[in-house]
């Protein structure tokens, strides 16, 4: 991976309307005018509050579901190397708890973006159609709950390390494929049609854990 | 560039240049070392005779002396009940954990000590873990000292990854009464590869396989060119050498009983075992057999055993790691051909049954170019120079173990899961199961069970206060926060009516504010100067960013203010340098709050010009600048 300097991090579209004016905060350390948004105070130089704002923003990546996801990376990297709190080890115990809460804030926004399910339902639920994942169990989808009935009897019923692959293979491309669909379907602005699809990447990423599972299990027989 | 860690005057402490370095230390459980690093270069620290092993062993005598290192080794064999090692076992530990260590303990502890920490009876006192710790940490820092013939007080102490909360609240504590401020408590196997640099372009994946005197750690760490990602992270925090030394121990005094007879042994002499079976186990790494001679309750025994015999000793404990090893490489979602090497770590990694395992778990040989006894100390010394000095090495690492709360039934429901990246905080929902239920009592545990009682308890709190409402109404949000240095802090609050509870997890058997606050009163006799010391160098350390702050604010729009209200600010600016001169607390603190209430105007006006210049859309990009202006 090239070895990029944090200067060439990717900052969101700045906007000039008038929510950027009423987010303009005194600074805690030099008591002038900062953007809520800022990291540091660009006059005395002290570690800001994380503010409200969401994932994408937070790390400079366009809210879209389709992610290149070695950017997200490098733009996670580059903000925990100014905002970690190794970085304010000898500071003051303000700016360390700051430091914190900041580290906090990206370590949350990171893992939430770089897991495709995880993004989808952020994505959606920023979009305004929010999906609830954790209601599990419950399966209003027929077809879905078919599908995966039969999926999870043929992993059952699976003895060798082989027939285990062949079913996580088979799965991994159904994710893959899926996560296509969630794309086109965000794209298009089929809201509800790409909830529908984020719940079955769930049934599917769940699938494809105890297929991992039952492999190291197979395997640890032999 | 504006954010310089480093600004001339802006150093932390009133007398920089009595201070030396901050090092590096690896409070290990069977020896212990010390290391500093100067602008990259590690210099572990040796005494005379060039060695830089401390054995964490201490000797209390009867006339108050304490010993620490090789003397106090030597003394397990004249006076083993006033010898304390492998203390690292314990630290943390409650005595209710001692169930699972009984028999294995040659301590004699202090039962009546009910819950709470573990106590031990050694020479007539009775010493906590993190006192005896405190101890060996004690020679460490005069240790540093006399090598840099300055003042040390800060520093970097690794822990095992798999250390719970507990135990690394206990390190914390015991380098507080040893005087040191631990800059960071830094994961064992992340300080290994640390050492080695390791600094490819491409991106690698690196195990560390640590297997100490008394812990076992396996970590997967990512790495490329300066940033060092823990994967995920495993082991055991009972399982080392010293299970070995037990083993072969055992085996001896079987023998003995053979020829002899049966006899029960003292203490003492299972300790004199214990130190034939560690000797026998050493030297059958360079040698493929040998004899020992052993003496207990008078008779002097002679003992043979080969390589062979001893790896059949060895063997349910290296078979064990290899089952961690497994579940951890599966926890990182890898395979073992995505590993590009693997480090060795930690004493017992010398043993030729370790390396072999080792290499039919990776399927490569292992790296040991650097010394596995000291690379860990080394890493952690090139971690407290780019903490103290600035550094563009970036090292995110994970919770080793799953952290949740108890439930209706006993059943464990996780709010932090294992090996996620800290700091972290996670929140999580509960409510009420009975109707007007009107407070909530929160267990807060650690582990990967499903069962409670199977998982570490590390605190109990109540949240109070809750309105009288139907069972299930209320809304119970409790947030798990864990900080760089893996500690847990826990807080509950109810959201219809904003009742709130915090509680820095203190765990159940730890030591509480008060008995800490007496250990220090006790231990130092400047134990008072020292905390004030501690307290103004806080306080200065605020009012020189004050300061700093204030008049990065007169450059940029020192316009705003007339002559009189600028040289109001200045003589506020010169009467909190003054005080800090002085050396008052107190003074400081006030001349702070009055430089703070002289630029109340000023920052006023501030704020007046910048929300007008972004209503204007002028100089925006400097208000907006999220990333601090290069």
């Amino acid at each position: 991976m090239a070895n990029r300097s944090t200067s060439d991090l990717v900052v969101g579209e700045k906007t000039m309307n008038a929510s950027a004016v009423a987010a303009v905060v005194p600074c805690w350390s030099c008591k002038g005018p900062v953007a809520t948004r800022a990291l540091f105070c660009s006059v005395c130089g002290a570690v800001q509050g994380p503010g409200v704002i969401d994932h994408y923003s937070r790390l400079g990546m366009a809210p879209t579901f389709d992610i290149d996801l070695e950017l997200l990376e490098r733009q996670y990297f580059g903000f925990q190397r100014r905002l970690h709190p190794d970085r304010f080890a000898a500071k003051s115990g303000k700016e360390k708890a700051l430091s914190q809460s900041q580290a906090t804030a990206l370590n949350e926004a990171y893992e939430t973006l770089k897991e495709p399910l995880k993004r989808a339902a952020y994505l959606l639920n920023l979009l305004g159609h929010p999906v609830d994942l954790t209601a599990c169990g419950t399966i209003n989808d027929r077809a879905l709950l078919m599908e995966q009935m039969e999926k999870r009897e043929a992993l059952a019923d699976a003895e060798t390390p082989e027939q285990v692959a062949k079913l996580a293979m088979e799965n991994e491309s159904e994710v893959i494929a899926c996560q296509c669909h969630i794309s086109a379907a965000i794209n298009a602005g089929q809201l509800e049609e790409a909830g529908h699809l984020a719940i079955r990447l769930k049934y599917l990423s769940k699938l494809a854990e105890e297929a991992r599972a039952k492999k190291s299990r197979v395997t640890r027989k032999i | 560039m504006l954010l310089q860690l480093h600004e001339p005057g802006e150093s932390p402490a009133p007398h920089e240049s009595e201070r030396g370095l901050a090092v590096g230390i690896d409070l290990g459980t069977t020896n212990s070392v010390v290391a500093v690093a100067r602008d990259g270069d590690v210099e572990v620290l040796r005494d005379a005779k060039g060695k830089g092993l401390i054995p964490s062993v201490v000797y209390y005598a009867d006339d108050g002396e304490i010993v620490v290192g090789q003397d106090a080794r030597r003394m397990i064999l004249e006076e083993p009940d006033h010898v304390v090692s492998s203390i690292k076992r314990l630290m943390g530990r409650g005595s209710e954990d001692l169930k699972t260590l009984a028999g294995t303990l040659p301590y004699t502890l202090d039962t009546a000590a009910d819950g709470g920490m573990v106590r031990l009876l050694v020479g007539g006192r009775t010493l906590t873990p993190v006192e005896v710790s405190a101890d060996i940490l004690r020679v460490i820092k005069a240790r540093a000292e006399e090598a840099q013939g300055k003042t040390v007080d800060r520093a970097v102490v690794t822990v095992p990854a798999y250390f719970d909360d507990g135990a690394r609240t206990a390190t914390k504590d015991a380098a507080r009464l040893a005087g040191l401020e631990v800059l960071r408590l830094v994961n064992e196997p992340t300080a290994a590869a640390l050492a080695y640099g390791l600094d490819n372009a491409a991106e690698v994946l690196y195990a560390v396989y640590d297997l100490g005197g008394g812990t076992f750690d396996i970590s997967i760490l990512r790495m490329e060119k300066g940033v060092f990602q823990v994967k995920a992270t495993g082991g055991d925090a009972s399982l080392g050498g010293d299970d070995i030394d037990h083993a072969i121990a055992e085996h001896f005094l079987a023998e003995r009983a053979n020829a002899h007879g049966a006899v029960s042994i003292t203490q003492g002499e299972a300790k004199q075992a214990l130190a034939t079976a560690r000797v026998a186990k050493e030297c059958l790494s360079g040698q493929p057999d040998g004899a020992w001679l052993m003496e207990v309750d008078g008779h002097t025994t002679r003992h043979t055993l080969t390589r062979a015999e001893l790896e059949e000793l060895a063997a349910p404990w290296v078979e064990k790691t290899v089952g961690i090893c497994r579940a951890v490489i599966e926890d990182a979602g890898i395979e073992v051909g995505d590993i590009h090497g693997v480090v060795l770590v930690g004493g017992s990694t010398r043993m030729p049954l370790v390396r072999r395992k080792v290499r039919e778990i990776f399927g490569r040989d292992p790296l040991a170019d650097i010394n596995p006894d000291e690379v860990v100390a080394v890493g952690a010394a090139l971690q407290a120079e780019a903490l103290t000095a600035g550094s563009d090495t970036l090292l995110l690492d994970v919770t080793p173990l799953s952290l949740g709360i108890e439930t209706m039934g006993g059943i464990v429901e996780k709010v932090i899961p294992r090996n996620t990246p800290i700091p972290v905080a996670m929140a999580q929902e509960f409510t009420t199961y009975q109707d007007g239920q009107t407070a909530m009592s929160i267990h807060v545990v650690q582990g990967e069970r499903e069962m409670v009682d199977q998982n570490r308890s590390l605190a109990r709190f109540v949240l109070r206060g809750i309105p009288n409402m139907a069972a299930g109404a209320a809304r119970i949000r409790v947030t798990f926060t864990v900080d760089a240095d893996g500690l847990l802090t826990v807080a509950a609050s109810e959201a219809t009516t904003g009742v709130e509870q915090q509680v820095a997890v203190k765990p159940s058997y730890g030591l509480t504010d008060d008995e800490m606050a007496t250990m220090l009163r006790d231990s130092l006799e400047h134990a008072k100067d020292d905390m004030a010391e501690r307290l103004f160098t806080e306080t200065v350390v605020e009012a020189r960013r004050s300061v700093l702050a204030v008049q990065a604010a007169l450059k940029v729009d020192g316009d705003l203010l007339s002559d009189a209200e600028r040289q109001a600010i200045d003589v506020a600016i010169g009467q909190v340098d003054r005080a800090i001169a002085s050396g008052e607390r107190d003074a400081v603190t006030a001349e702070s709050e009055n430089l703070e209430a002289s630029t109340k105007t000023f920052a006023e006006r501030r704020m007046d010009r910048g929300i007008r210049a972004a209503l204007a859309g002028v100089e925006i990009d400097r208000l907006d600048d999220a990333l601090g202006g290069e």
